[in-house]
């Protein structure tokens, strides 16, 4: 029922999340984040159980730090990804599954490259230039696989979330109303305007 | 099966010690020199760093070690006991976050380390730990700097200034004669008062010190080695003036 999407550039990765905070039929909540920084250059969104969800992520968000106050120097973004990967690997076959698809975007400040990572909740890992969870998904990736170059620029990027969001208000039967919007690059992780459908998609 | 059997090291004598304790207490004693300073916003945290063998690497002997972002400790005495407890330390920071959402005190870590040092006098089979803390920081929601010591018995207490390791005694007698509201009221205070208490102990210099500067809102500051030579230039050339002035008034 949630939706998230991930587009890498040359220098940043930019990732998109819807709003809803839903239980079968009954929805929350219409402004709430799941996004959350891992640490300076690691952004982590999620689809699946609500509760699972901030478990894994607040539980991992934790570690990485301990990670960083360990060893004094940030947890580089490969081994923050397999690190997570092997969490959800591990926490599979326990009593306590957990029911969380994944994306994270990082930016590699050692060699300066940005990552898109897909997991999902049998722990399996993936880098792809773009990517999608949810049903969402279908057809954002369809739009993706048109649109999308390699070297895009933040605002076409952007431009390309407008045209999914605006086929998903058309095509998809669930109703989203906002989308969560940050992204990683250099500099650290920065929170772009909120896309709210209501006011109007703007495609370029 | 041994585990049942096993006695208690630390026991109590006649007179009422605990001479395990005492004797970790020595092994501190033993340990290099660790001051603390605290101003009204500034905490200066001054180690002695012991002379490295020729073919030692200097930068894997560190004794200044952040457990959180927001609070910093030294200790004095076995550094591999120190290991031990600023790892359990460092978790449990984040536990604490992952729990209740707000970064620990320094009270709270404090007391958290005091109560694993005294667990470690009163179990089976276990010696106590051979190190005394300061851990200095600035809590959440306050601008108010905090410096804390601990003890191998797991005493905790706050202080204004302290010094442990080696020599405390003299450093602390030091900072009681010297330390005054006014002194401490700017950071440049906070770092020479630290500085010169240590120098008491390290009459070397800079290339056997290291200096530490914690702010609120700031990421831990470590002095570099000229910085701290031209804090203890001042104190020789304060000193020498003093020295004649006191040759002057005996005449």
């Amino acid at each position: 029922m949630d939706f998230c999407i991930g587009i890498r550039g040359n220098d940043f990765v930019l990732l998109c999340e819807d709003m809803n905070a839903a239980q079968s039929i009954m929805l929350h909540k219409q402004d709430h984040e799941k996004m959350l920084d891992l640490n300076d250059h690691l952004l982590m969104t999620r689809t699946g159980n609500l509760g699972d969800g901030v478990q894994c992520a607040e539980f991992l968000q934790k570690n990485i730090q301990l990670y960083q106050i360990r060893n004094g120097y940030e947890m580089r973004s490969s081994a923050a990804a397999h690190y997570i990967r092997k969490y959800l690997a591990d926490t599979l076959r326990s009593r306590e599954p957990l029911e969380v698809n994944l994306l994270l975007g990082a930016y590699d400040v050692i060699s300066n490259t940005p990552q898109l990572y897909y997991m999902d909740y049998l722990g399996s890992m993936a880098t792809a230039p773009f990517c999608a969870h949810g049903y969402g998904a279908m057809f954002a990736t369809s739009i993706l696989d048109m649109y999308y170059h390699p070297g895009i620029s933040v605002d076409e990027a952007i431009g390309i979330l407008n045209k999914c969001i605006k086929e998903l208000k058309k095509r998809l039967i669930i109703n989203f109303s906002k989308f969560n919007v940050k992204v990683v690059d250099k500099d650290g992780i920065h929170k772009l305007p909120t896309i709210s459908v209501e006011d109007g998609i703007h495609t370029h | 099966m041994t585990g049942r059997y096993d006695r208690a090291i630390t026991v109590f004598s006649p007179d009422g010690h605990l001479f395990q304790v005492e004797y970790a207490q020595e092994a501190v004693k033993q340990g290099t020199c660790a001051v603390a300073v605290r101003g009204a916003d500034t905490i200066v945290l001054a180690v002695e760093k012991k002379a490295v063998a020729k073919l030692q690497e200097e930068r894997t002997v560190r004794k200044i070690v952040q457990l959180d972002k927001h609070v910093v400790m030294a200790f004095a005495g076995l550094h591999a006991d120190a290991r031990v407890l600023i790892s359990r330390a460092r978790v449990e920071c984040q536990s604490h976050q992952l729990t209740v959402e707000d970064p620990v005190t320094v009270e709270y870590i404090t007391r958290y380390l005091s109560q694993i040092k005294q667990q470690y006098t009163q179990s089976n089979g276990r010696r106590p730990f051979g190190v005394s803390c300061l851990l200095a920081g600035f809590d959440n929601d306050s601008d108010i700097p905090r410096i804390y010591q601990t003890d191998p018995a797991g005493n905790y207490f706050e202080w204004k200034a302290n010094a442990i390791g080696r020599s405390a005694k003299t450093v602390h007698e030091f900072l009681e004669k010297n330390y005054s509201d006014d002194i401490v009221a700017e950071r440049k205070g906070v770092i020479k008062l630290a500085i010169k208490a240590l120098f008491e102990v390290v009459q070397s210099g800079a290339k056997n010190m290291d200096v530490a500067v914690i702010r609120k809102g700031t990421n831990l500051e470590m002095l570099s080695q000229d910085e701290i030579s031209s804090y203890i230039k001042i104190i020789e050339k304060e000193r020498e003036e003093e020295a004649q002035r006191k040759k002057g008034g005996g005449r």
